[in-house]
């Protein structure tokens, strides 16, 4: 029993830390631009899709990885000068209502260029077989995914804490007018940060591709776990999305092992739960 | 150009004076000279795109054989897309009955569509001949003498495996599908005859339809100490199943077999290496040897860019088979429904799949053979290659009482 609760862990926290590289790039999204960009999950089918050609023409995985999130960072650029920016001044629900078009136009876009064909994106060589790890026996590729996700939570932890665009960052999200008023070109960070939180998007994309495949639904169908796990976290916290993606991961993987009838219903009432006790989720503001 | 037009109107203008002169008999003849109406109620957007694609693809054949003309009357065929979205397709089923008026109406591949637009065709005494939809119930207690299945109950291709993967693979096995009526209809059929024939159950889990993450049912099932795993996926979820049951290096050692759509064609490119070994049941494989079947297949590449037909190509092209034969008995006259379904009952004709008969008592496809097929690496491709196979599986029609 102790070998396959072991790998039931491993498993959640491989499918944890896939949520985290693509929450956090939605939270950070939230937190700056204070947008809830539903088009998230059409980023992370873009970066599969991107990372499936790229794969495909160059035979390496590792620059796909590279340059699939580029690009698409380089899609949320575009959208944010185009598109987004002459909607700050507008209600919320505006700004919604963009994102959730751009999910079909980008859909469309996928079916259009690729087929509506489910696709398979290989795995590394490297990481083409399984092993076992303390009785339990697991995809290596998905061991390199856990370890990724880890240092990326890491060097993202230091972006944002230790480095001086980290705390424009943090500024702007604490406080964007005030941040404008200290002499920051805020339009320009906003573009950033919202090209940056599409790349991860892209590079999470990327890095589910060998796992789950590609298909042109695979953008919606992730992004309701991903919003479980911004609300749970805390909006805008970096410490929240991982901490948050590792508590639903866990919630979930656990929950179809032990209770297959409830597994959907479980992770929800996990985020039920967190927010009854703390309404701004785990690391969040408090709400005014 | 110019005479023959006018020439034709002062005719067709004579004809409809003595029409409505005369009364309904001339009108009813009239109508009679016109296209058969052929309504089409498939997927022809989203992941399932394909398989309507597919059957369709099977149905052209058929017609572009006939010059799209049978009888003296041209074959028109009227594309409605149902998404996979039950109260779309009823909408789409409502359209083509009420405002095209059609013939003979055929789809869907969704089993909810079909339960949903049941009565509606039943009602209507419209023909319908389904060519996917699985549904159990509609060759038993919601059967009607209107509707006809090509395709196969869910039972069909099922049934044959339990006692077939007991004798031939393991008797220990863990069960799995997709949490919805037609994976519980499937793995219920192979149950049925899994257990009386010695085999035990060690496991059984149903994932959620589009599960993307198999990871925790896959350790479960190496726990469980399996010898075998017998599961019905398909689309997507065939293509992540089988990747991950490979990637967790189970394949090695727990024999991974199922429903035959686990490795159609659709999804077989996708999966690759990993669905070699793979055992399944179907009621067709490209790679019969019939001569049928081998004309199928050169003509469908042939016609269709080198596309290799699948089990949905043949489900249209039997569909399609079925119509013409039956409007060629009937001299085209499509007016007296009763004598069409008549005829249609007793089709009787060389598919790819075997000789393809319906059961007078459900209106269910007989399936000629359950084919016993392993994916195996031939002519440079991944194919299902046939290993065994059971003859004449009739679902059993429980509940059904024709004429209803």
């Amino acid at each position: 029993m102790p070998a396959d609760l072991f790998a039931q862990a491993l498993n959640g926290l491989a499918y944890g830390v896939l949520l985290f590289l693509l929450s956090v790039g939605l939270t950070l999204i939230f937190g700056m631009l204070d947008v809830v960009n539903l088009a998230h999950g059409s980023f992370y089918m873009l970066g599969a899709y991107a990372g499936l050609s790229l794969i495909a023409a160059t035979g390496n995985f590792w620059l796909a990885l590279l340059a699939a999130p580029l690009a698409v960072g380089l899609i949320g650029a575009l959208i944010e000068r185009s598109c987004l920016r002459p909607l700050y001044r507008r209600p919320p629900l505006d700004q919604v209502l963009l994102t959730f078009g751009f999910i079909y136009l980008f859909e469309d876009l996928v079916k259009w260029i690729w087929g509506g064909r489910i696709r398979s994106i290989p795995p590394p060589d490297l990481f083409a077989g399984s092993v076992s790890l303390g009785g339990a026996i697991i995809p290596s590729y998905r061991l390199f995914v856990i370890v990724f996700g880890l240092v990326m939570a890491v060097l993202l932890y230091l972006l944002i804490e230790r480095t001086r665009l980290g705390a424009v960052i943090r500024a702007g999200v604490f406080d964007a007018e005030m941040t404008a008023g200290m002499g920051i070109n805020i339009h320009r960070v906003f573009t950033a940060v919202f090209a940056f939180g599409a790349a991860l998007g892209g590079l999470s994309g990327v890095i589910a591709g060998p796992i789950q495949s590609a298909f042109p639904s695979m953008g919606v169908t992730i992004l309701i776990p991903a919003l479980i796990v911004v609300v749970v976290g805390g909006l805008g916290s970096l410490k929240g999305s991982l901490i948050g993606s590792l508590i639903i991961g866990q919630a979930e993987t656990f929950g179809k092992a032990w209770l297959p009838e409830a597994a959907m219903l479980i992770i929800y009432v996990v985020m039920a739960g967190i927010v009854l006790i703390r309404p701004q989720g785990l690391f969040g503001r408090p709400l005014k | 150009m110019e005479q023959v037009t006018r020439r034709k109107f002062i005719g067709t203008a004579g004809f409809a004076a003595a029409g409505a002169a005369m009364g309904p008999w001339v009108r009813r003849a009239a109508a009679q000279s016109g296209p058969v109406k052929i309504g089409l109620v498939l997927p022809y957007s989203g992941v399932y795109a394909v398989l309507g694609e597919s059957i369709t693809q099977g149905m052209e054949l058929v017609f572009a054989r006939e010059n799209w003309t049978v009888a003296g009357r041209k074959i028109e065929m009227i594309k409605e897309d149902d998404e996979m979205q039950p109260p779309v397709g009823i909408r789409k089923t409502e359209k083509l009955i009420d405002s095209d008026k059609v013939d003979i109406l055929t789809g869907p591949v969704h089993s909810g569509i079909l339960m949903g637009m049941r009565d509606k065709v039943h009602n209507s005494k419209t023909i319908l001949i389904v060519s996917n939809a699985g549904a159990d119930a509609i060759s038993r207690e919601r059967c009607s003498r209107w509707i006809f299945r090509t395709s196969f109950s869910n039972w069909q291709p099922n049934q044959p495996m339990g006692e077939w993967v007991a004798k031939n693979v393991a008797k220990d096995v863990f069960i799995a599908a997709p949490n919805y009526q037609a994976g519980k209809d499937q793995l219920g059929a192979f149950k049925e005859t899994f257990v009386p024939a010695g085999g035990k159950l060690v496991g059984e889990d149903y994932p959620k339809l589009g599960e993307t993450d198999y990871a925790p049912y896959l350790t479960k099932i190496r726990q469980s100490g399996a010898k075998a795993v017998y599961c019905f996926f398909s689309g997507s979820d065939a293509v992540n199943f089988v990747k991950q049951y490979d990637q967790f290096g189970l394949k090695q050692s727990i024999k991974l077999t199922g429903a035959g759509f686990l490795t159609e064609p659709d999804v077989l490119p996708a999966q690759g290496k990993s669905a070699l070994g793979v055992i399944t049941g179907h009621f067709y494989t490209p790679l019969l040897d019939n001569p049928t079947n081998q004309r199928f297949v050169k003509e469908f590449q042939a016609k269709f860019g080198g596309k290799m037909p699948d089990g949905f190509a043949c489900q249209g092209y039997d569909t399609a088979e079925v119509i013409v034969r039956a409007l060629k008995s009937v001299n085209g006259n499509t007016q007296d429904k009763a004598r069409l379904v008549e005829v249609i009952e007793k089709s009787e004709f060389d598919s790819p799949r075997g000789r393809f008969r319906f059961d007078p008592k459900t209106h269910n496809v007989i399936q000629p053979y359950i084919y016993i097929r392993e994916v195996k690496e031939v002519a440079g491709g991944l194919n299902n290659v046939p290993i065994d196979r059971v003859a004449n599986v009739t679902d059993p029609g429980t509940g059904c009482t024709l004429p209803a």
